[in-house]
């Protein structure tokens, strides 16, 4: 297949759309194409079915996030980070609480962190179930998908449980949690600790070693590891080529490092490899929750956030009642506490990369300058050279298996 | 965690390239310094190539703008990640507003490419020898840097949105 | 094995083996149980549109069974997600191609308002560009919101005239948005 072409594209010269005579077509991919799952364009110049070049354009739906957070106190950032990965909005929380709590020295207790990863896994298993679900539509079979909607609702249900909304979940405080998960909450996540691996195993079985699959999907969009770190991958994408880069073994948060876990790897970078990678990364997820709920069994019960008054709001009815409350309320609500001047860089590792939260502090009531290493961003560059050469099937599921999400690519 | 640690990085930095790399700090334990511009692609082609240090892995370009500090007004903030050592580098640049000019990093990164043109969309920074210097997130026709402190959040050109509506 | 339903017959007047009725009815009652939504999803609405198309909820039971991805094969719009900008000009292009009778419904507080995101690049409301039937709050809507503003698409479109897009009134209205 390179040898062919190799052959064509020297030899041809790429004609635009003022040179009628050029024997290429010029197809113009998105913004609202139904394969590509969000807002992407490529405008992509086409030998017959093959890709000859192509050039993507962005920013479908840029919405200014760095400039909204300049204009608003931490605690209103949280529903920010809700809507750049959709897909897995309570790792982007998360991650911002840790980055206020790093910022502010606050040290949360054991059952939080647990707590956190417990959620944080949970929604790593909604982002892969949905890309690799949507990888099982875009190569023709749509059962799997099917399948795995109906696990996803189970998580949703489970935030639901914690936090009252499903998607765009704004779960958690800075120090902690807004209230403690109640017994309906780890009902349902025992209940989907005992469900969802049947499913799993059965979605596995459809795919995994389901000739049509893999005929279709490996060697497409194969990527070597040097290339991958030239261009900054991370996540699931940069693991299938080989390279173990993982943000909660390299720099552990929330307590990664009481877990055992395992960070699976790829050989190739292709399309397949990908889909089994994140197949594993939700077994490994799976693991990690189960011993966190049994680590939950060893931590005092209702321990939910950090002793931090100055910065957790108190509860309502202490600040009717209670005037120490009522000052402490009505500093955090007004930014009138004194937080260091300096910056500080977090990492966590999101449903696709190492989302990055760069945050400079002048002390006052908003965040002079908050910078998100989006993972999507970086990761989408590659894709229109990586689609040159592709057949067009090709390019298309190669964009679905690289998992970018437009809220996130755009910011 | 980290197989080296940041003193030996900036001991190894200052023996290589004395004086050049000024106020190291290491604010919540990352290493940070600033390197005046004229030297800013040595700096990183050492840190990437020296098989010690070996940062390969280019994290984050951003930019900052600081419109009160005299002609230091825009700051070029690159973070990089050494993935064999597990230790990471920020690296700062200053550079006056009015000729905003630093060399590209994309010979060394490709990654670098969109990045800058993200920081160049925000802030209007040109970076020289880049393959591609366009305007990426925000509409070609756009001719202010919407992240620059003195432009507004808001649309200016809306109608509906009365003050006092807002208590303003 | 799940039950067939059968749509009801709109009033009229019945008798053996006779069933009168106005043409109106028939032709909304048709229109209403066959609406081909065009899922124009940009962000965060589009996924909860997903849950909604997937199994649980299943959006098919209504009558939407094909989702057409072609704008010229569509009768609703449905607007999911932030609109910004740069993103008018195809919004826009995406309604001027599809066939009259048409309908929008905007999902989601982005494309009803702007949602949270009052800044210089994102669309405050696609009623802005195109007119709008019916606007579905939330950030993002719930499934079962969404299924709402559907079900009130559907009764706007069975009780629409069938002269109503030729009127004098519908072309002013599309006048105002620059639509020939």
């Amino acid at each position: 297949m390179s040898n062919f072409i190799t052959e064509i594209t020297p030899n041809r010269p790429v004609y635009t759309d003022n040179d009628p005579q050029g024997d290429l077509t010029t197809l113009n991919l998105g913004p609202t194409h139904p394969a590509t799952h969000g807002v992407f364009q490529n405008v992509l110049q086409m030998d017959g079915e093959r890709i000859v070049s192509g050039v993507s354009t962005i920013g479908y739906i840029h919405r200014a996030f760095e400039k909204i957070a300049e204009h608003r106190p931490f605690y209103q950032i949280t529903p920010l980070t809700d809507r750049l990965n959709y897909c897995s909005s309570p790792i982007n929380n998360m991650g911002w609480h840790m980055t206020v709590e790093k910022l502010l020295g606050i040290e949360t207790p054991k059952r939080v962190d647990y707590l956190r990863v417990i959620v944080m896994e949970l929604s790593r298993i909604t982002d892969h179930l949905i890309c690799n679900g949507i990888l099982g539509v875009d190569t023709g079979a749509f059962s799997g998908f099917l399948y795995l909607m109906e696990e996803r609702e189970h998580v949703y249900e489970i935030f639901e449980e914690i936090c009252g909304a499903r998607l765009t979940t704004n779960i958690g405080r800075i120090g902690g949690f807004e209230r403690d998960f109640n017994d309906i909450a780890f009902a349902k996540i025992n209940k989907f600790l005992e469900k969802f691996p049947p499913i799993l195993k059965e979605f596995e079985k459809l795919f995994n070693r389901n000739r049509i699959f893999i005929e279709r999907t490996s060697g497409v969009g194969a990527v070597d590891p040097e290339t991958a770190l030239s261009y900054s991958w991370s996540g699931p994408i940069l693991r299938a080529t080989g390279v173990d880069y993982d943000v909660r073994v390299n720099e552990p948060y929330a307590s990664y490092q009481d877990f055992d876990f395992e960070i699976p790897v790829g050989t190739t970078g292709d399309v397949y490899d990908r889909f089994i990678l994140r197949n594993e990364e939700m077994w490994q997820s799976l693991r990690i929750i189960e011993q966190a709920m049994e680590k939950l069994k060893k931590e005092p019960k209702g321990v939910f956030h950090a002793d931090v008054p100055e910065f957790y709001l108190p509860p309502k009815e202490q600040v009717y009642n209670n005037m120490e409350a009522l000052i402490y309320h009505f500093k955090i609500v007004m930014g009138e506490v004194d937080t260091p001047k300096t910056e500080v860089y977090h990492a966590v590792e999101g449903g696709n990369g190492e989302l990055g939260f760069y945050l400079i502090n002048d002390g006052g009531r908003t965040p002079y300058r908050l910078h998100f290493r989006r993972p999507s961003f970086i990761n989408y560059q590659m894709y229109a050279s990586m689609s040159r050469g592709m057949l067009l099937s090709d390019a298309i599921i190669n964009m679905s298996s690289l998992n970018i999400i437009a809220g996130e690519l755009d910011a | 965690m980290a197989k080296i640690s940041n003193e030996q990085v900036i001991a190894q930095l200052n023996a290589k390239f004395g004086d050049q790399i000024t106020t190291p700090t290491a604010p919540f334990g990352l290493l940070s310094f600033e390197v005046a511009v004229d030297h800013i692609t040595e700096v990183l082609t050492y840190l990437k190539s020296d098989e010690t240090l070996n940062f390969n892995f280019l994290t984050d370009i951003t930019a900052v703008h600081y419109p009160e500090q005299e002609k230091r007004e825009l700051a070029v903030v690159y973070h990089l990640h050494s993935l064999t050592n597990n230790v990471r580098v920020r690296i700062k640049v200053f550079i006056p507003v009015d000729n905003p000019k630093i060399p590209s990093a994309t010979p060394l990164w490709n990654g670098a490419n969109w990045m800058e043109r993200e920081t160049f969309d925000f802030f209007g920074i040109q970076f020289t020898g880049h393959p591609d210097l366009r305007r990426i997130l925000n509409v070609d026709d756009m001719t202010v840097f919407p992240m620059r402190k003195e432009y507004a959040l808001e649309d200016p050109n809306r109608v509906d949105k009365k003050d006092f509506f807002f208590g303003r | 094995m799940s039950e067939i339903n059968i749509a009801e017959a709109p009033a009229g007047v019945e008798g053996a083996g006779f069933f009168a009725t106005s043409l109106d009815k028939v032709i909304g009652m048709a229109r209403a149980n066959s609406l081909w939504p065009l899922p124009f999803a940009t962000s965060c609405c589009g996924i909860e549109f997903m849950a909604t198309m997937g199994s649980h909820y299943d959006f098919a039971r209504f009558g939407s069974e094909r989702p057409s991805f072609s704008p010229r094969q569509a009768d609703l719009l449905m607007v999911m997600g932030t609109i910004a900008k740069k993103m008018s000009p195809v919004l826009k292009q995406v309604y001027i191609q599809m066939a009259e009778p048409r309908w929008v419904i905007a999902v989601g507080a982005c494309a009803s308002s702007g949602g949270i995101f009052d800044t210089y690049s994102v669309l405050q409301g696609i009623d802005e560009i195109i007119p709008v039937d019916v606007y579905v709050p939330g950030c993002p809507p719930r499934p079962e919101a969404i299924i709402n503003g559907f079900n009130k698409i559907q009764d706007l479109v069975r009780s629409e005239s069938l002269r109503r897009r030729d009127s004098p009134e519908y072309t002013k209205l599309l006048a105002k948005y620059g639509i020939q």
